[in-house]
């Protein structure tokens, strides 16, 4: 293949650094999945690399999104769900934490397909969080709704109305206020499970380029069925099928030379 | 000619239907309010004038034919009343919020669910004569607190069946949302669930007050009745549905009259805290 399947972003001409010379945050280790008996994931292994964003593609019912419940514990809230393998984030199997599972989950923040504000207040969907595990002044509270907000491109179109409630924003704004309230916490790593899939394009550029600016400070993991989105917004892609992972790689090789011929298929839209 | 006609049969025949259908549940909506307006208007021609009578508010309730009111009974009313929804609220809230959190399809919530709903079309004269079994017949007396019990135990299964009903309504998104920044469960429904429920609950805990306030038959074998004011909950103690009761079916035209005057002051303090809710609510929402 010499044309580019789907353009990628311009990443400045360098190569991307292959996933195995990367420090890494995640790292995924023979890990399976089952919904009752249905077995969802199959020895799944991967690194997640720190402070870059990595995406995983995939048709529906593939198991990308089950793969990110897996990193936040999300799954264990239903008893019938279980994982085998591991997950480990510095030096935890995060698979096996009990008692501190509320901690696992502050420090990997995750942000759901729908916007899902709480029926509360602008402020107090930020200060929500930030009250688990801080206690902040009046003052030291306000700095930090206005720091997650403004990080999460949101602040100059609520910063006169932070009573209002969080139900009464937009769609696209309803979602910047989830990553904002995701953010406010400083976790380490953040899950974003289809992020864009009910928002318009201005609203999804927004948020693409705030994916961009995140990884900075955050290891960001993006599940999405959007492939132009993947190429866009990722360093690292992942191509799963039928809960397993068929290719993983950095974004440019995975969508101008996928290795795969199943990769291939997809990508160029003869299948799925 | 197409199908995609005016007049095409199976589209004539549904239109039909539809204007008969209509016709009909217009019907059933006329019905139900002809006898409510019919009630209503009943209850206030002839409360009317006695609820106009300041002596309703502060008289005792009297021996026939001397002028009086129904301050007593109307204390004593609100009194157990009180008793009894700040008794079967919590407990009811907390049983359907054990139901739609964390009990949801073990078998243990489906039990709780089936006896609840048992509970909850108890005729209420069992109830009354449940309480006056064990607590009535060995206090040796009949008193206030009993009379609150039994009401209790009518507002229970009303509030668990709602909270549960209004609980499950939460999209589970938003539990997904709090519990994903690291929030602990029992704090997650506390702020999020029950924040997103609490008009359904409020409503349920109204739906509760408004049918005990009506109650009579668990009161007559618990509370009974007291001539005197009275706000010791270990005494008997009057109350309105007994008085009601008492007053209505006797022969004399003035305690009619105060019958009548208390049956419509329950009904327009129900319609009243009912507002009174909505108007709450609405403003904070």
């Amino acid at each position: 293949m010499n044309r580019p399947l789907i353009r990628t972003a311009l990443r400045g001409g360098e190569p991307a650094p292959a996933v195995a010379d990367l420090p890494a945050k995640l790292r995924v280790r023979n890990l399976s999945f089952y919904y009752g008996h249905y077995q969802a994931l199959h020895d799944i292994t991967l690194d997640i690399p720190a402070h870059r964003v990595t995406a995983f593609i995939g048709p529906s019912g593939c198991g990308k999104s089950t793969l990110l419940r897996t990193f936040n514990r999300m799954y264990a809230l239903y008893p019938e769900q279980h994982a085998e393998g591991e997950v480990v984030m510095d030096g935890v199997n995060l698979l096996e934490v009990t008692r501190d599972l509320p901690l696992v989950r502050a420090k990997i923040g995750m942000v759901f397909q729908k916007p899902t504000p709480f029926p509360m207040s602008i402020y107090d969907n930020i200060a929500f969080g930030v009250r688990l595990f801080e206690r902040l002044g009046k003052r030291a509270m306000d700095e930090r709704v206005e720091w997650a907000l403004t990080r999460a491109a949101l602040w100059p179109e609520v910063r006169s109305k932070l009573q209002q409630s969080g139900t009464s924003l937009s769609g696209g704004q309803q979602q910047r206020l989830c990553i904002a309230r995701c953010i406010a916490i400083k976790p380490e790593v953040l899950l974003l499970d289809e992020p864009c899939s009910a928002l318009d394009p201005i609203s999804t550029a927004r948020i693409e380029e705030l994916i961009s600016e995140l990884k900075n400070d955050y290891t960001v993991v993006l599940v999405t069925h959007n492939m132009q989105q993947a190429a866009r917004v990722s360093d690292y892609t992942a191509y799963m099928y039928l809960g397993e992972l068929i290719e993983f790689g950095d974004t440019d090789t995975l969508f101008i030379k996928p290795q795969s011929k199943q990769t291939e298929d997809y990508i160029t839209g003869r299948f799925g | 000619m197409s199908a995609i006609a005016p007049s095409n049969p199976r589209y004539r025949a549904r239109r039909l239907q539809n204007a008969l259908l209509l016709l009909i549940s217009c019907a059933a909506l006329a019905f139900g309010l002809f006898w409510l307006i019919w009630i209503l208007g009943t209850l206030l021609y002839e409360g009317g004038a006695a609820l106009l009578r300041v002596q309703l508010y502060y008289e005792m309730t009297p021996p026939p034919g001397n002028d009086g009111g129904l301050a007593n009974a109307i204390a004593g009313s609100a009194l157990i009343v009180a008793t009894a929804t700040l008794i079967g609220t919590p407990v009811g809230i907390l049983a359907g919020t054990y139901l739609a959190e964390y009990g949801k399809r073990s078998w243990l919530a489906a039990a709780t669910r089936f006896l609840n709903d048992v509970l909850l079309s108890a005729p209420s004269i069992v109830i009354g004569l449940f309480v006056y079994t064990v607590y009535v017949a060995r206090a040796k007396h009949f008193s206030g607190w009993a009379g609150a019990l039994a009401l209790s135990l009518i507002v229970v299964p009303v509030v668990v069946r709602t909270t549960d009903d209004m609980l499950k309504l939460v999209p589970n998104s938003l539990r997904e949302a709090a519990i994903a920044l690291g929030c602990p469960t029992w704090k997650m429904i506390v702020l999020v669930s029950y924040r997103a429920a609490r008009t359904g609950i409020l409503t349920g805990v109204l739906l509760a007050v408004a049918r005990i306030s009506g109650e009579t038959a668990p009161l007559l074998f618990t509370a009974l009745n007291n001539q005197f004011w009275s706000l010791d909950l270990n005494r008997p103690m009057s109350n309105l549905p007994t008085v009601i009761f008492q007053f209505a079916m006797s022969p004399y035209e003035d305690w009619h009259r105060l019958a009548w005057g208390g049956a419509a002051l329950i009904t327009l303090a129900v319609l009243g805290l009912n507002v009174l809710a909505r108007l709450v609510f609405a403003r904070k929402d």
